[in-house]
């Protein structure tokens, strides 16, 4: 961590997470170690405020989210409303972000995004539209295209899905942490894929460190699925920003599998992280046994994308009677 | 009993691409067993391997979450309508798009 010092913001405090070596989860592992970036301890609670922040950085510097923007605004000279499609740990993080630089904040979210997730964004003042939850993600998306070609001139479209800067982020920051902190010796990055700008970003980060670094993207195995975060790219409106190319291999996950390593996570390791670190551990431990199997020794570093108080509400956690009777 | 079911869009290969169909049961577990019939692969998407619904998967009858009835007993009677919605990230049993 950063050492502690007065008067900095709290968006200095995005990024430059701990990563955490994986413990109990992995004994019996030999030859491989299993690490966690612990993105849930970014100040908006997941892994979409390094995004988010270079996102609306960007847009800054390019004069796309400043008090001049256009002189058809509707409320004077107020900036454009910052606009996106989230299931909501990133509409939580342009929430926040927007809170502290002074700027509107309007998302769209399929409306089975979680309870808890919904009172955070309104608590930070986030405008929320609720799109058909049988739609799912892609419902939300196309809404907001449709939002945006109504009203160009009163948003700023931060548009995750399709934004250079989402990635640049994680090849900026989180790919460059994972390499000082394991110094160099990473072997296999294992990370769930939703925008996919982690796997996308970092993954070339660590590719040009090491072209040897085995970039392997963790995905729900049917279309219907309830990993929260992550996309079937397969049935999905595939974001622009994604190369399936540039992946080494994929592992799919059952839905069940993702919220029994998420509880596990808990109970044994004491980390209360969301499904999709559920996921990713999973895949991890899976892909190190393969790797033991083969005698290879290997060093994983996956992501936990946020935290798990965010699900409370949702089938994940409940009922909690029988997640404790289950173990 | 014919009820109206619709379809959330991971399933709708399953259905060519149709949002509403109609199929009969007496119960919600009748009519999952009458929807594999239908669009073979729908029962493995809906249950785990003992038959119970998944977790992640909601089902209403008339707006109601079939967890606040009798679950997979739920009984149905001609022209409810059903809606399958994945609870992605927690799901409503009061949602204004069931209605």
């Amino acid at each position: 961590m950063t050492k502690e010092t007065v008067g900095e913001s709290i968006l200095d405090k995005i990024g430059n997470t701990p990563l955490i070596k994986i413990e109990k989860l992995t004994q019996g592992l030999k030859n491989v170690e299993i690490y966690a970036k612990a993105e849930w301890l970014n100040p908006g609670g997941s892994v979409k405020d390094r995004p988010a922040l270079r996102i609306i950085e960007t847009a800054e510097k390019k004069g796309k989210l400043t008090k001049n923007k256009s002189g058809n605004q509707p409320r004077g000279n107020h900036p454009p409303i910052i606009l996106d499609s989230s299931s909501g740990n990133m509409a939580i993080a342009y929430g926040m972000i927007g809170a502290i630089k002074g700027y509107r904040v309007e998302m769209i979210l399929p409306e089975n995004a979680s309870e808890e997730r919904k009172k955070v964004l309104r608590t930070y003042g986030v405008k929320l539209t609720f799109t058909n939850p049988a739609e799912g993600t892609d419902g939300a998306i196309r809404y907001v295209h449709q939002l945006y070609e109504k009203n160009p001139d009163k948003y700023f479209f931060a548009d995750q899905y399709n934004n250079k800067a989402n990635p640049l982020a994680h090849y900026k920051t989180t790919g460059k942490e994972i390499i000082k902190q394991t110094k160099g010796r990473i072997t296999h990055f294992v990370v769930g894929i939703g925008t996919s700008g982690t796997i996308m970003g970092a993954g070339k980060r660590l590719k040009e460190f090491n072209p040897n670094i085995k970039l392997i993207a963790v995905e729900p195995e049917h279309a219907l699925h309830g990993i929260e975060g992550l996309k079937y790219m397969g049935s999905a409106i595939v974001p622009s920003i994604y190369n399936e190319n540039f992946l080494d291999a994929k592992i799919p996950i059952k839905t069940e599998d993702a919220y029994e390593y998420a509880r596990k996570l808990a109970l044994v390791e004491g980390l209360l992280v969301g499904e999709s670190s559920g996921a990713a551990i999973w895949a991890s431990i899976h892909l190190a046994k393969q790797l033991e199997e083969k005698g290879e020794k290997a060093v994983i570093v996956t992501v936990f994308p946020d935290r798990g108080d965010r699900y409370f509400s949702t089938p994940l956690w409940c009922p909690i009677e029988e997640v404790v009777r289950g173990w | 009993m014919s009820v109206k079911v619709r379809i959330p869009a991971p399933l709708r290969k399953l259905t060519e691409n149709k949002t509403e169909i109609e199929a009969n049961g007496k119960t919600v577990q009748e009519l999952i067993e009458n929807l594999e019939k239908k669009f073979p692969g729908m029962k493995d998407r809906l249950c785990d391997e003992t038959g119970k619904i998944r977790r992640f998967i909601n089902i209403y009858v008339n707006e109601q979450d079939i967890r606040f009835l009798e679950n997979e007993n739920t009984k149905l009677k001609d022209g409810d309508e059903v809606s399958i919605i994945p609870a992605i990230a927690g799901g409503r049993k009061d949602s204004a798009f069931l209605k």
